[in-house]
């Protein structure tokens, strides 16, 4: 699985990362955390509020910061 | 959500938000006996009368603020921004648009690193630049925080004058910006997404969470604004109650009075070095007020601070040319100096 952050480099952006990789741990599941900082590559998600999360190209959440489970229950 | 779950979460509202009100209702006498009566303080005195103060508005603010941001996370999760761009983009609607763009601005929570995307979002949908920078211009200026300093120390006519000119200098600053044909100044690769700009007719995807079920996030995320800016909060009234007691009366007035017509333009260029944001810097204005300094020159000080700053313009670099910035700064600059001397002449 591909899991993209997206975000400028906020903290909420970085809380988002964060939790997002421990969720991936605490589950086992097989997949790449990356975080895209870039804003150009950002707007290609078609994301207006960041942080968003994007799982296997497409966007799961954005403009908030999931609770731990949720990030769980959408691997 | 579970039954069980469900009937928790009700029972829980049906408690704390009565215990809140009622907190807030009888607030005064209750830090009255903490601090006459608890703690060895002697009313009249200024360390007594500084902690009182400091106990007192700390604890209202916490409360209107998680209040006012819960309200607002309500707002935005039935009118999300890529709701608002919708409607924006496939309404006719006389210049209506520019309110609607500005007082969406005010509701939504701002967070300084999200105005690059929500511009280039507008600016992909095809909404015109200046509707959007009349989203732009509020966003800073009115939000959850600012709104809820302004009614815990001032009371709520001096918040909806704040909100209320906020709003309007978003519009018109939105508008007359508008009239410029600025487009040209926008970065070379904003204005090729502007060129391929289509009008997305209906891409808005409707969450269907049911209300309750998305409740609890909603809560979670005022508190989560609440910790964010508490210790700026503390801070601000920290230096607030200090200068109450200790700063002599019109000791600013001296510069900032009403018959010195200089005063809002100085107190305007002061507050742009400045970066504060709105938790830190309204309760010192408080003081300010209450030392003399008319409420114009005040909001305009405070507008100022917050919607004019300079990490923000080098934020903005990335889809603006100088040029353009410049100018944007420059007529929000000129509007906020307008208004201030707007508001002292009518109150």
């Amino acid at each position: 699985m591909e899991i993209k952050v997206l975000g400028t480099g906020c903290t909420k952006c970085k809380t988002l990362e964060d939790i997002t990789r421990k969720a991936v741990e605490e589950k086992g599941v097989d997949a790449t955390v990356e975080k895209v900082e870039d804003i150009m590559q950002i707007m290609t998600y078609g994301v207006m509020t960041t942080p968003a999360l994007v799982i296997d190209g497409k966007v799961a959440i954005k403009g908030r910061v999931p609770s731990i489970d949720e990030i769980k229950d959408l691997l | 959500m579970e039954q069980k779950k469900k009937f928790r979460l009700i029972a829980t509202i049906a408690i704390v938000l009565p215990a809140m009100v009622a907190l807030y209702t009888y607030l005064q006498p209750l830090v009255n006996y903490f601090t006459y009566q608890l703690l060895p303080l002697k009313q009249e005195t200024h360390l007594g009368e500084a902690i009182n103060f400091f106990f007192y508005d700390t604890i209202k603010i916490v409360i209107l603020l998680f209040l006012i941001s819960s309200l607002m996370g309500l707002v935005n999760a039935y009118f999300p921004v890529e709701r608002l761009r919708v409607f924006l983009t496939t309404k006719k609607m006389f210049g209506l648009q520019y309110f609607f763009a500005s007082f969406f601005g005010a509701v939504t929570p701002f967070c300084s690193c999200s105005s690059i995307p929500l511009f280039i979002g507008f600016v992909q949908g095809g909404i015109p630049l200046g509707v959007t920078f009349a989203y732009l211009i509020t966003s800073p200026l009115v939000n959850e925080v600012a709104v809820a300093m302004f009614l815990g120390l001032f009371g709520w006519k001096a918040t909806l004058i704040y909100a209320g000119s906020g709003i309007l200098l978003g519009m018109i600053g939105g508008y007359i910006l508008g009239k410029f044909k600025l487009d040209k100044y926008l970065s070379d690769w904003v204005k090729q997404i502007q060129q391929n700009s289509q009008m997305e007719a209906n891409q808005w995807d409707n969450e269907k969470t049911p209300f309750i079920d998305r409740l609890p996030a909603i809560i979670a995320d005022g508190w989560g604004i609440v910790k964010k800016v508490l210790l700026y909060v503390i801070i601000g009234i920290a230096i607030g109650a200090a200068m109450h007691g200790y700063v002599p009366e019109d000791f600013f007035t001296e510069y900032l009075s009403e018959d010195k017509w200089y005063a809002i333009p100085l107190a305007v260029i002061l507050a742009v070095p400045m970066y504060a944001n709105a938790a830190g810097i309204v309760p010192v204005i408080q003081v300010f007020v209450a030392k003399g300094v008319p409420l114009g020159t005040a909001i305009a000080f405070m507008m100022a601070v917050v919607g004019l700053s300079l990490p923000e313009a080098t934020l903005i670099k990335k889809v603006m040319q100088w040029k353009l910035i410049g100018i944007f700064f420059g007529t929000i600059t000129i509007f906020i100096i307008i208004l201030g001397y707007l508001f002292n002449w009518i109150i």
